[in-house]
């Protein structure tokens, strides 16, 4: 299978890293399936996946420290496959950093002006510390780093190349949690600064989706979907996708008719409106189905109200099965026939108090929110991946 | 009660300076008895201090001569294992390849043979090849027994290694020469430094392989044990303390010299 990928701001600009049709097996393993790949110039692409999903064999790849098994790795218009990493316009952040330990810092950031004979470092390499904050450091040994700071040097040292692309492995991985939000507003601010292309892999959703201009989600070695992180969100093609990205709950379906741009879903009982242009599978009448929708856009009203529900809305009765209160909003589970864990998310503005376990309840959202996906599919790929 | 508390409380220190004592009693012998002035022609009862042995450190026939070659033979045989060995522990750690397991067992060999047993063997060989016993087939033995203990210290240095900063360094435009001189030799050099030491050491105060297979010529060991046949000269103990704190003055050397660099980069 070989599809096509490309970010549509791709067509006005050209792109900075081309992949086509390239490949990696290692005996009888394939890491990544024959895939093409565009990365927009002056974009930052994150490519996310749960680990073992090919994404850090695919930047390897790009970087040169992988050579793949088939197809070719182009920067601009010049075909690099065939050259060794260090004959290659681009740099690299390691996960875990990879510091020299033996060089402080300033000669860890000079590393690469120096193999390729620029005289006279000194101003560039005081610079780029200025840049990342690090100017106080320059004659600390690695070690004497905290892990913020680190992050900072393998930035810099590779930032200071002015490579065509940085590629980013996992960077922020080895960094506690506020830390890593304080770093990931650093490097789009540092990104924006220096207007390179970054490559950025990981496997946390909520990094990507803050980062990254655009995401491509890989799953077994395949990109599963490419497109700006709130298109992915709202739009999943595939339940890997819509899962991954978030939560999102499933509703086993059968087309029963159309209606205009509308396609109206049987779900045991209950009558689901589905816009057309939001069902990615073969929507003939008699089809099954699945039909999503994210747990925050849904609306819980008590069974004795259910009479004011606007008729416009999807809905669904059921019982509440759980309920936890997580102070900025409560997340209930639903038992209902159509769905038996089904997931809602409502914020705490005005509290229902009749809302507890045991409560006879509609779900109720707009079609709008409704995806529909191929029922072929497992229902439940990518959530128990999801970091 | 007071003392069996004072004790409770320094008995680490008091075992620690102990064992000192046991290591470096020795030592100090030797160093005391360099400044005797024996009576008979043994160093072994303690008459009067007196200097002459350290005025004239090579006054007993061949003891200088005995040294030079020593030093001689261990430098080429630390040169020689150290190089080779090197290279042995890069290729088992970093390839793959048939009987690489066998090799890293068969390597052990050497340290695990009696060393009498493998004298004398050698010697067989030697003779049987035709060999005239000398100063190449000293050297030859030595750089023998030295690279097992080379490759184990090299070994333990390189497979602490992270693949990565070879990979960092080849993606920041170093070429595979360049990679190995500017990143992978100095992070392994600690290993291999310590190896190199190890070999100096063993090669330098080697006595039994070095007497079957030496022919006629002389090392510093096969001096000292064939001086103590007839009488043991004092300048014996001077070479001896010389080493000793030619070591010691090394091993401050590169404490000061890692303090001081460490300070300054601070």
């Amino acid at each position: 299978m070989n599809t096509t990928h490309t970010a549509p701001a791709v067509r006005q600009t050209g792109g900075d890293v081309r992949l086509s049709g390239i490949s990696k097996t290692y005996g009888s393993f394939t890491a990544v399936h024959p895939l093409d790949l565009t990365v927009p110039r002056g974009s930052f692409f994150a490519l996310l996946g749960a680990s073992g999903c090919g994404k850090t064999t695919t930047l390897r790849m790009i970087a040169g420290l992988e050579e793949p098994t088939t197809g070719t790795v182009s920067l601009g218009d010049q075909d690099v496959t065939r050259l060794p990493p260090y004959k290659r316009p681009v740099n690299t952040v390691f996960q875990s950093y990879a510091l020299f330990p033996h060089l402080d810092i300033f000669e860890n950031v000079a590393f690469g002006l120096r193999r390729r004979g620029i005289k006279g470092v000194k101003k560039q390499v005081e610079e780029m510390l200025d840049l990342v904050q690090l100017g106080e450091q320059a004659r600390k040994k690695p070690h004497q780093l905290s892990g913020g700071q680190q992050q900072r040097v393998a930035v810099a040292r590779a930032l200071i190349n002015h490579p065509r692309v940085l590629l980013l492995d996992e960077p922020l991985g080895a960094l506690d949690l506020k830390l890593r939000r304080q770093m990931q507003l650093e490097l789009k601010r540092i990104q924006t600064e220096v207007g390179i292309t970054f490559v950025h892999v990981t496997h946390d959703q909520e990094e990507a989706m803050t980062m990254a201009d655009t995401v491509a989600v890989m799953n077994g070695g395949r990109v599963e979907q490419l497109g700006a992180p709130a298109d992915l969100y709202e739009n999943p093609r595939t339940t890997f996708v819509a899962n991954f990205l978030g939560t999102s709950n499933f509703i086993e379906a059968e087309v029963g008719s159309h209606r205009g741009d509308d396609l109206l879903l049987d779900a045991c009982g209950d009558r689901l409106v589905l816009p057309r242009a939001r069902c990615g599978a073969p929507a003939a009448v008699g089809t099954k189905v699945l039909a999503g929708v994210r747990p925050e856009k849904i609306s819980l009203a008590h069974a004795d109200d259910a009479g004011a529900v606007p008729g416009d809305r999807n809905r669904l009765t059921g019982t509440i099965a759980e309920a936890s209160f997580t102070g900025v909003a409560t997340q209930y589970v639903l038992d209902s026939p159509a769905c038996p864990r089904f997931s809602v998310y409502v914020q705490n503005v005005d509290r229902d108090t009749r809302l507890v376990p045991g409560a006879e309840v509609v779900a109720h959202w707009s079609p709008a929110h409704t995806f529909g996906l191929d029922a072929a599919q497992d229902a439940g790929a990518g959530a128990e991946e999801t970091a | 009660m007071a003392l069996l508390t004072w004790l409770k409380r320094h008995l680490v220190v008091l075992a620690g300076l102990l064992t000192l004592g046991y290591l470096l009693l020795p030592n100090v012998i030797v160093t005391v008895f360099s400044f005797n002035q024996p009576k008979g022609r043994f160093n072994y009862e303690w008459q009067h201090f007196s200097a002459d042995a350290w005025k004239d450190p090579c006054g007993v026939a061949d003891l200088c001569g005995s040294l030079a070659l020593s030093l001689q033979i261990a430098f080429w045989a630390t040169l020689g294992a150290t190089v080779l060995g090197t290279m042995i522990a890069f290729a088992l750690v970093r390839y793959r390849f048939r009987a690489r397991g066998a090799i890293s067992s068969l390597l052990f060999l050497p340290m695990a043979m009696p060393e009498v047993v493998m004298a004398a063997s050698l010697l067989t060989l030697f003779l049987n090849m035709g060999a005239r016993l000398g100063f190449w087939t000293v050297l030859i033995a030595h750089i023998m027994f030295c690279l097992s203990f080379v490759v184990t210290a090299v070994k333990a240095r390189v497979m602490s290694m992270d693949p990565r900063l070879e990979q960092a360094a080849q993606d920041l435009y170093a070429g595979p020469f360049q990679t190995f001189l500017r990143v992978t030799l100095p992070i392994a050099a600690p290993g291999i430094a310590a190896g190199a030491l190890l070999a100096f050491a063993l090669s330098f105060d080697d006595f039994i392989i070095t007497n079957f297979n030496a022919g006629s010529a002389v090392t510093f060991p096969m001096f000292v044990w064939g001086s103590a046949q007839r009488g043991t000269p004092v300048q014996i103990n001077v070479i001896g303390t010389a080493m000793f704190v030619v070591a010691v003055l090394l091993v401050l050397a590169s404490m000061a010299l890692g303090r001081r660099r460490t300070r300054r980069k601070a």
